[in-house]
C-alpha cells in the first residue's frame, strides 16, 4: 500500500465503485484456462468435499465426494480429478519451438503454450497445495494402491503451487489477486478476499452500486462463500443431513445425487463469478512486458513436463542448496515483475513518481546534437532539461532511463527549483548525431526513472554434492519410502 | 471487587456476565484503545447477544464437522489420563516425563461454581508447587486481572508440571503438515497460550512462588500431516508475553471510561440498546472482524461517519492519520486549506491526486 492506492481506496469509497489500479493487464490470460473451485470438508487440512472444473463458462464438470471422511472415495475423487486436470496439462502445450542449442550443445525446445489454471483465491491455492502434497507420495501398488494418474496429479499441483510463489507466473492464478493488481475497492482488503464483494465493486449489477452489491455479496444464503471453506450454517443445516442421508442409504445414487445438488447450489455462484471476473480481465489491454513472463511460464512447464519421467515427487522440505536457489529465483523474479510493470503502465510508474524514484513533466530546454570532447573520442552526450512538478528524490550523477524507452539512458546533472538537467548518455544510435526522434524534443512529454529491469544478477549456487556444512552438509538422496505411500489421510 | 462492581453489572442490565476465554482477552489486546469494547468485556456483557438484538449477528458460527474433528482430537488426546499426550512427550520431545498425577478440574464433586473451581485449582496448583511432583491439571480455571477487573478464564487446556516447572499444553485441531501450519492459526494459539502462561504466573506469584516457574515455553499438540496422529512442537510464546503484558497495563482503564458515561446507562436488550451503545466511542478496524462480535455493528456506524479506519489500518496511515474520507478527498483536491500539522499529508495527496488523474488521463491519450 501506499498514499497512491489508498487515495484510490479512498476515492472508490466515495465513489461507490472501484477505481482502477492498472491501466493495462499484468498477467497472462489463457483462452480457455482450467477454472477450478474447490471445497474441502470444515475442520480437516485438506479433505475434498467438491470441485467444480472446466475451461469454459457453459461447460462445468462436478465432482463430489458423498463421504468426504471415506478414504476409497477421496481417492476416487482425486482420481477423476487427474482426469480433468491432466488433460489439461496435456492438452496446453501447442506447438513446439526449436531454440538455439545450449552452451554444452544440448537441444532445447520451448512449447508454444502452457496450462493456465485459475481459483478463487488465496485459500483455493492453498487447497491446491495441500492436495498436492497428499497425493504425490502415494504408490500405486501394494495394499494402500490408488489409481496412477492420483501421484501425478499430485506432483503437477505441488508444480502448479510452487510457481504461484513466484512473482509474475500466470501459470495458477487466485482470481481475488489477479483483480486487486488491476482494481482497488471501497472496502478494507480482508473484505476484498470475499470474491462476490469484490466483483460486486468492480462491476455491480443493474440497479446496484459498489457498497450495496458487496453487502449482498456478504449474505452466505445469496452468494454462497467461494470456498475452500464452507459457509458453518450451510455444513449445519444442508450438508450434514444429506451426507447423513447419504449415508443411511448404503450409497444410494439417489441420496448421492441429492448430495450433489446441494453442492451445485453452493457451486455455480461462485463459478459464473470466476468467468465474469474472467471477462473484466479480459477487457483490459495486455501489458507490453506480460508474453515475456508468460514465455518464463513456457520454459519452466517445458522443464517441468520434459524431465517429468526421471524426477522424483517433490521433497517435503527443499534441501539447504535448493532452498537457497529458489528464494534467490523469486527475489529476482520480484525485481523484474516489479520494474517491467512500472514499464508497462503509467499508473503503476506513478508509484514510484511519488516515491520520488521517478519523475515526468515537459521538455523546457534541449541540445540534442551536444557532444563531450574532453575524451580521447567525442561522444554524443545531450542535454536535456525537464520541468517537473514530481517530488524528485534522486540524487545527481544518478542514471536513469525513460520509461517509455527504457533503452534511452542519461545521468542527472542538476536537480533544482522544479527542473531536473539530464545528460543522455545512450540508446541514440552509434553516430555522433542521435537517431532521428532518439532525443526527446522541447515540448515532449517525458518520464524518467531510476528503476532498471535485471539489476538483480544471476548468483551461483553449489552443487548439491558440495553443500556447505554450515547448511548441513550434502543431503541424502531421497528414496520413496512404504511409510510416504501408506501415510494415513484421514 | 472494586467499587464500580455495581456499574458494571448494571450495564448489563441484569443479565447474567459472561466467561471470558484466553481467545477473548488475546482480541482485546488487539485493540486496545476501543473504549466500547473495554466497557463491556469489563461488564461481560454478552457482547453476541447485543450484536444480535441490534441486528448485526456475529458471524462466528461453526461448522459442526470442525466441532466433531476438534473434540474427537482433543479426547483421543485425553483418554486413559493423558496416556497419548505423555507418550508423545516422552517420544517425540525428548522428555523424561516420569509417573504423572491427572487431575481434571473440570467441576468440584459435580459443583462446577467459578469461585470454587478456582480455590480448588489454586489448592492443587500450591501442592504441585510444594511437591515439585509430575502433575497434570485438566480444565484449570484460571484468574486474570483485566482492565482492573478479574476475568476468570475456562482454559480448555492443560498445565503439566516437570522438574519443579509448570507448562501449558494448548490442543489444536489444525494440521501440521512437513512440520509446518498456517501462520494465523499458530499466532493465534500462540496468542491464547500466552494468556494462559500470564494468568497461571499470576497464581504462581500469589502463591508465593517464582512466578518463573510457569515456562514461557508451550506445548502445542496437533494432528500430523493428513492423518489423527498427533504431534508436539515447543511454542516460545515470550513476544506474545511482552505484547499481552503490555496492551493490558495500557488497557484504557474502565473506571476512567465509566466516570464519563451517563449514570444510567445499561446495555439492557430492548429500544434503547443502540443508543446506549453508541454512547461508548468505539475504534473500528478491519482486523475486529475476526475477534469481536460487535465488529458488523461497528463496521456499519464507521462507514457511515467515512472513517478511513474502516477500510483498514494501513490506509489510515498512508493517508497521514487523516480521520475522514472527506477530509482526505478534499485536501487532495485542494479544497480544504490544510493545518500546519495537516500541510505534509496534504501536499503528499494533492500530488497522488495529480498523478493518478494524470496517468488515468494519459493512457486514454496513449501518452506515456
Amino acid at each position: 500500500m501506499s498514499a497512491l492506492s489508498s487515495l484510490a481506496r479512498v476515492q472508490a469509497a466515495a465513489a461507490g465503485i472501484a477505481q482502477p489500479l492498472a491501466t493495462v493487464r499484468h498477467c497472462h490470460l489463457a483462452d480457455a484456462p482450467l477454472v477450478l473451485v474447490p471445497l474441502k470438508l470444515a475442520g480437516e487440512a485438506a479433505a475434498p468435499l467438491a470441485v467444480m472444473v472446466g475451461s469454459g463458462p457453459g461447460d462445468p464438470t462436478l465432482l463430489a465426494v458423498p463421504q468426504p471422511r471415506n478414504r476409497d472415495l477421496r481417492f476416487a475423487f482425486a482420481a477423476s480429478l487427474a482426469t480433468i486436470v491432466l488433460k489439461h496439462v496435456e492438452t496446453s502445450r501447442g506447438a513446439v519451438e526449436e531454440l538455439p542449442p545450449g552452451k554444452d550443445g544440448d537441444e532445447r525446445i520451448r512449447y508454444g503454450d502452457a496450462p493456465q489454471l485459475l481459483v478463487p483465491n488465496r485459500g483455493g491455492v492453498a487447497f491446491l497445495r495441500l492436495m498436492g502434497r497428499s497425493t504425490r507420495f502415494r504408490s500405486t501398488e501394494g495394499q494402500y494402491a490408488v489409481d496412477p494418474a492420483v501421484p501425478v496429479l499430485g506432483r503437477w499441483l505441488t508444480w502448479f503451487a510452487d510457481r504461484f510463489d513466484h512473482p509474475g507466473s500466470s501459470l495458477l492464478g487466485a482470481m481475488t489477486e489477479l483483480l486487486r493488481l488491476h482494481w482497488t475497492t471501497g472496502q478494507s482488503s480482508l473484505e476484498d478476499g470475499n470474491l462476490a464483494a469484490l466483483v460486486g465493486w468492480i462491476d455491480p449489477p443493474d440497479g446496484l452500486d459498489g457498497p450495496s452489491a458487496a453487502a449482498r455479496a456478504e449474505d452466505p444464503v445469496l452468494c454462497p462463500p467461494a470456498g475452500p471453506t464452507t459457509d458453518p450454517t450451510f455444513d449445519n443445516e444442508v450438508l450434514a443431513p444429506a451426507i447423513a442421508s447419504y449415508d443411511r442409504s448404503g450409497g444410494d445414487p439417489r441420496a448421492e445425487e441429492r448430495l450433489r445438488a446441494v453442492l451445485a447450489d453452493q457451486l455455480t455462484p461462485t463459478w459464473e463469478l470466476m468467468w465474469r471476473a474472467v471477462g473484466l480481465l479480459r477487457e483490459l489491454p495486455e501489458g507490453a512486458s506480460v508474453p515475456k513472463r508468460w514465455e518464463r511460464d513456457r520454459d519452466a512447464f517445458t522443464h517441468y513436463h520434459q524431465t517429468f519421467g526421471e524426477a522424483y515427487p517433490q521433497a517435503r522440505r527443499d534441501a539447504p542448496v535448493r532452498a537457497a536457489r529458489r528464494l534467490h529465483d523469486l527475489e529476482r523474479a520480484q525485481d523484474a515483475y516489479d520494474a517491467q510493470r512500472a514499464f508497462d503502465d503509467p499508473l503503476v510508474m506513478a508509484e514510484y513518481r511519488l516515491g520520488g524514484q521517478a519523475f515526468g513533466g515537459t521538455v523546457t530546454d534541449a541540445d540534442p546534437a551536444r557532444l563531450d570532447e574532453t575524451g580521447k573520442r567525442p561522444k554524443l552526450r545531450p542535454l536535456l532539461r525537464v520541468a517537473t512538478q514530481d517530488p524528485v528524490r534522486l540524487d545527481e550523477g544518478t542514471t536513469v532511463c525513460n520509461a517509455a524507452r527504457p533503452g534511452l539512458k542519461g545521468k542527472i546533472v542538476e536537480i533544482g527549483d522544479g527542473t531536473v538537467l539530464l545528460e543522455l548518455t545512450g540508446g541514440m544510435g552509434r553516430k555522433l548525431t542521435p537517431e532521428p526522434g532518439a532525443v526527446p524534443e522541447v515540448g515532449d512529454r517525458v518520464c524518467f526513472t531510476s528503476l532498471t529491469e535485471g539489476s538483480f544478477g544471476v548468483a551461483k549456487f553449489p552443487d548439491r554434492e558440495d553443500t556447505p556444512w554450515t547448511h548441513g552438509g550434502p543431503p541424502g538422496e531421497y528414496v520413496p519410502t512404504a511409510e510416504d505411500a501408506e501415510e494415513a489421510w484421514s | 471487587m472494586t467499587e464500580t462492581a455495581p456499574d458494571l453489572s448494571r450495564l448489563r442490565g441484569g443479565a447474567p456476565p459472561r466467561n471470558h476465554d484466553a481467545r477473548t482477552i488475546a482480541a482485546l489486546t488487539s485493540n486496545p484503545g476501543c473504549a466500547r469494547r473495554g466497557v463491556m468485556d469489563a461488564a461481560a456483557v454478552d457482547k453476541d447477544a447485543v450484536a444480535r438484538a441490534l441486528g448485526f449477528p456475529a458471524p462466528f458460527g461453526q461448522s459442526q464437522f470442525a466441532i466433531t474433528r476438534g473434540n474427537a482430537f482433543e479426547a483421543q488426546i485425553k483418554a486413559d489420563g493423558c496416556a497419548e499426550l505423555l507418550a508423545l512427550l516422552r517420544d517425540r520431545l525428548g522428555l523424561t516425563v516420569p509417573e504423572v498425577a491427572y487431575d481434571d478440574l473440570e467441576s468440584v464433586a459435580g459443583n462446577d461454581a467459578r469461585e470454587l473451581r478456582h480455590s480448588r485449582t489454586r489448592r492443587l496448583v500450591a501442592q504441585a508447587l510444594e511437591s515439585g511432583d509430575g502433575t497434570l491439571f485438566d480444565h484449570p480455571l484460571l484468574r486474570l486481572e483485566i482492565a482492573g477487573h478479574p476475568a476468570y478464564l475456562e482454559p480448555d487446556v492443560l498445565a503439566f508440571q516437570l522438574a519443579g516447572r509448570l507448562h501449558v499444553i494448548e490442543i489444536k485441531s489444525f494440521a501440521v503438515v512437513d512440520g509446518q501450519a498456517e501462520p494465523e492459526q499458530v499466532a493465534a494459539a500462540a496468542r491464547q497460550s500466552a494468556v494462559y502462561v500470564l494468568a497461571l504466573r499470576g497464581l504462581v506469584a500469589e502463591l508465593g512462588h517464582d512466578p518463573a516457574r510457569v515456562s514461557h515455553d508451550v506445548f502445542l499438540v496437533c494432528p500430523e500431516n493428513f492423518s489423527n496422529r498427533p504431534t508436539a512442537t515447543p511454542l516460545d510464546v515470550r513476544p506474545q508475553l511482552a505484547v499481552l503484558e503490555r496492551q493490558l497495563t495500557r488497557l484504557v482503564r474502565v473506571d476512567d471510561i465509566l466516570a464519563e458515561l451517563p449514570a444510567d446507562l445499561s446495555f439492557e436488550l430492548g429500544e434503547e440498546l443502540a443508543t446506549s451503545v453508541r454512547a461508548v466511542e468505539a475504534r473500528y478496524a478491519p482486523d475486529c472482524m475476526s475477534g469481536c462480535e460487535m465488529a458488523l455493528f461497528c463496521r456499519d456506524e464507521a462507514r457511515a461517519c467515512g472513517r478511513t479506519g474502516a477500510l483498514g489500518r494501513s490506509v489510515r496511515d498512508d493517508l497521514g492519520g487523516v480521520d475522514t474520507i472527506g477530509t482526505a478527498l478534499a485536501l487532495a483536491d485542494g479544497s480544504l486549506p490544510p493545518s500546519d500539522d495537516l500541510a505534509e499529508t496534504a501536499e503528499q495527496l494533492r500530488t497522488a491526486a495529480r498523478l493518478r488523474a494524470e496517468a488515468l488521463g494519459g493512457a486514454l491519450g496513449g501518452v506515456a
